[in-house]
């Protein structure tokens, strides 16, 4: 997740553009929520977003995309991993994990313009589940209409020479992905 | 070269282009960074140090000795240094020292939100406030220039935002160590060494140093004035200036890089030329209340709010009622039920089974800071106060002085390896010295594991992996005398129990249980298989959810009490086996793996 910002943030300035990252969290190696903002521009001054103006939104896990919907404009897009990490509020308390139809519902009220990926079972079949990201990349890659090359570029010198491969070929499987509905 | 950095990767490069030649910290988020990135650069010495103190105390040493020498520290460590930078600023130094205090704004991982321009001012040495990477790497430079020629430690400020936002920075082509040749230390103890009559003497010197430094801001490039619309003027500095950019789009800016001492007349004449004058600071009132001491009319703090961190939608929230307008972002409200994700220790973490132990024997536990601060969570539940490292076990002896540790409430004191290093061994001596008889858990997980597994004086490793003399914490232990020391394997929840129930029934003496296991980072760690649940033998008695393990979770419920049944997950179990030993009916069993 955070390598997956850099990236994002470094195609920016790849692309001439001023770009900043910044990530928050507490206890994230713990278990905790991790947010991580990128912002592009001419020039950006703020490291973090704001709440109903972000054009993109990628959640790395299912029910983190119904949490941080608010932050995406409406008739933004919101890329969504299918995988599920079960919260600790679920095992010690009465937590429920909503279900597929509440948390599209939840999106829907901002979007119609959802990718749902299979990013755990795109990465396993490639052999490496930490290759998630990357498959979301590939879709991230798809929507913004960004050159792939340029996306490669980046990803090429940022992941170790022994991944390169499989981190290219999980992001054209995220890039060639469903269509976006409109 | 254009490259993204972070605040802390942007510092570290900024100290080896100037030259820094040692560099000590104790790790501490955000500013944990700056040394790592440090200790692999070639030509600095970095050290970890057991803490704050000792770090600057030994950065003083270096930079009487002639090498240009840096400190980095979360803000609540320059509490624990704050003893040594009084007499910096007094004896100044020879080659030029720079001390990164690095602010927690939002306490994201702090106990506190405390703002440390108030150390510049109290200690009275300049502080220096870069805006982003770029200026954390130039701004590292100009300290140390500032600390050589005005003969004092500088501050450099930054906040989470600063140190962990990443920007663009320019990297010089040539951005090599700048080796120097160690600057002479000529004996002055009239300068270096404060007894009562040498300090009386320095304190005017101190004074008049501070006058220099408020007039070399007034024309420092660090502070920048931005004219536009003058209808306003903001005042303001750090990330609050980035916020405030987006915000108060066209009007005039003063953007202090300098946050102590501020530059008067430049401040003067900038509030003369702008109708209104506001001041954009996140946390404390500081620049408000200091340009209200020069006699200068401004608002600040009564539209922007004094606690958390800044954020655009915040910054937004003061200009509207300051009359700026601003776009109204429609923000859906959740639509679902999302549950929380609170934090837990890892699957197969060492600190589980003294957690799980105390909450069944339902001690009163003076905690400390580390990984295991989570067992104040549920379902744990365990910890009653915590307040700063050490702090459990000088706690721990005024309940046992007053009388209140008895058998009615007995109390522990639980401390981790690094702040049993930090701030544990002189309370333990207290507790030797003044007949206590606190039980003191540490657990020792041979690691500074909540700051991301950094090295400490226990684990018998440098900040850069050397091997060193490891001391043995149980030695130290006895060495102060207690006799009552016990040595327990934290994967053996059975042991620990019996173990921390014997310590706890020895009520005339201090006793110390040492609970060891390392963090499931470690290379040390020995996962071997998987552990799995036997459905037909689990009846869903909860006990193993009490564990707090985030690879058990609730399944299917069982038909005779209608209570969950337990599902262990296979890619995050990493075979503990502190479930298994808890599980009344043997329902929990390994899997090889
Ligand atoms: C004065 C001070 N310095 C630094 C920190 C940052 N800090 C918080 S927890 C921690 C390390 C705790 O290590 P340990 O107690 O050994 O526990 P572990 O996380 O390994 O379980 C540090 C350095 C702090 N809170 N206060
Ligand atoms: S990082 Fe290590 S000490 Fe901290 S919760 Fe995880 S296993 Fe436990």
């Amino acid at each position: 997740m955070l390598t997956a910002s850099d990236i994002v943030a470094e195609v920016g300035m790849a692309l001439g553009l001023d770009a900043k990252k910044s990530e928050v969290h507490g206890f994230s190696q713990r278990g905790g929520v991790v947010e991580s903002h990128v912002r592009w521009g001419k020039r950006v001054g703020a490291p973090l977003g704001e709440k109903g103006n972000i054009d993109y939104l990628l959640a790395f896990e299912l029910m983190e995309s119904a949490r941080w919907i608010e932050f995406l404009k409406p008739g933004g897009t919101v890329i969504v991993n299918r995988q599920r990490i079960l919260p600790m509020s679920a095992t010690v308390g009465d937590a429920l994990y909503p279900s597929d139809e509440a948390i599209d519902q939840a999106l829907r009220v901002v979007t119609t313009k959802i990718v749902y990926v299979d990013g755990l079972e795109v990465a396993t079949d490639l052999g490496n589940k930490n290759l998630a990201n990357t498959v979301l990349l590939g879709a991230l890659a798809r929507v913004m209409e960004v050159d792939p090359e340029v996306w490669l570029d980046v990803i090429v010198k940022r992941v170790p020479h022994k991944y390169i491969e499989q981190n290219k070929q999980a992001f054209w499987a995220g890039r060639m992905g469903e269509k976006v509905p409109s | 070269m254009k490259k993204l950095l972070s605040g802390n990767e942007a510092i570290a490069l900024g100290a080896k282009i100037a030259g820094v030649k040692y560099a000590s910290a104790y790790p501490g988020t955000p500013s944990t960074e700056i040394l790592e990135n440090l200790a692999k650069m070639a030509g600095v010495r970095a050290d970890w140090a057991p803490n704050e103190k000792v770090a600057l105390d030994s950065v003083a040493g270096a930079s009487y000795a002639g090498a240009r020498a840096l400190a980095t520290m979360k803000h609540v460590g320059l509490n624990v240094a704050s003893e040594t930078l009084f007499y910096l600023a007094y004896t100044g130094v020879n080659a030029g020292l720079v001390l990164i205090s690095a602010d927690d704004p939002g306490a994201w991982s702090s106990q506190n939100e405390q703002d440390n321009r108030h150390y510049a001012r109290f200690a009275k040495v300049p502080c220096l406030e870069p805006a982003d990477s770029q200026e954390a790497m130039d701004f590292v430079a100009i300290a140390f220039d500032l600390s050589e020629q005005f003969d004092t430690p500088v501050i450099l400020r930054t906040t989470t935002r600063i140190s962990h936002s990443k920007s663009v920075v320019n990297v010089p082509e040539d951005n090599r160590h700048a080796p120097r040749a160690l600057k002479e230390f000529v004996p002055d103890m009239s300068k270096y060494a404060m007894i009562p009559a040498n300090a009386r003497r320095r304190h005017p010197v101190v004074e008049d140093r501070l006058k220099k430094l408020g007039e070399w801001a007034n024309t420092a490039p660090v502070n920048q004035i931005e004219w536009g619309d003058k209808s306003m003027g903001i005042v303001t500095s750090s990330v609050a200036y980035q916020y405030a950019s987006e915000v108060f789009v066209g009007y005039s800016f003063l953007k202090l890089g300098m946050s102590y001492p501020l530059p008067e007349k430049l401040i003067r004449d900038f509030a003369s030329k702008v109708e209104r004058l506001v001041v954009v600071e996140e946390l404390d009132p500081f620049f408000e209340h200091e340009i209200r001491a020069m006699g200068i009319p401004c608002v600040g703090k009564e539209y922007f709010p004094l606690t958390n961190e800044f954020s655009l939608a915040v910054v937004r929230e003061g200009a509207r009622k300051l009359g700026v307008a601003q776009p109204d972002y429609a923000t859906a409200s959740v639509a679902a039920q999302v549950p929380a994700r609170p934090p837990a220790l890892c699957p197969g973490c060492p600190h589980r089974s003294t957690f799980y132990t105390l909450r069944k024997l339902k001690l009163r536990v003076a905690g400390d800071i580390g990984c295991y601060s989570i067992g104040v969570l549920p379902p744990f539940n365990a910890i009653d106060t915590l307040g700063c490292m050490g702090a459990s076990l000088g706690v721990a002896q005024g309940v046992d002085a007053v009388g209140e540790n008895n058998a009615k409430h007995p109390w522990v004191a639980v401390i981790g390896d690094s702040p049993f290093f930090h701030a544990g061994m002189p309370a333990l001596a207290n507790i030797v010295y003044n007949r206590g008889a606190s039980t003191v858990l540490i657990l020792d997980n041979d690691t500074t594991a909540m700051t991301g597994q950094q090295e400490n004086p226990g684990t018998g490793k440098t900040l850069q992996g050397a091997s060193v003399q490891k001391i043995d914490i149980e030695q130290v232990v006895r060495g102060m005398g207690i006799k009552d020391v016990f040595v327990v394997d934290a994967f053996d929840e059975p042991a620990v129990e019996q173990t921390i129930k014997a310590a706890v029934a020895i009520k005339d003496r201090p006793s110390v249980v040492i609970s060891r296991g390392p963090c499931v980072f470690l290379d040390t760690y020995a996962d071997k298989y998987i552990d799995d649940v036997d459905l037909v033998k689990c009846n869903g008695c909860s006990l193993c959810f009490r564990v707090g393990c985030p690879a058990i979770y609730k399944g299917e419920l069982d038909a005779t009490t209608h209570k969950p049944k337990a599902l262990i997950d296979p890619l995050l179990c990493i075979g503990c086996d502190v479930c298994l030993q808890v599980c009344p009916r043997d329902a929990i069993f390994r899997v090889g793996n």
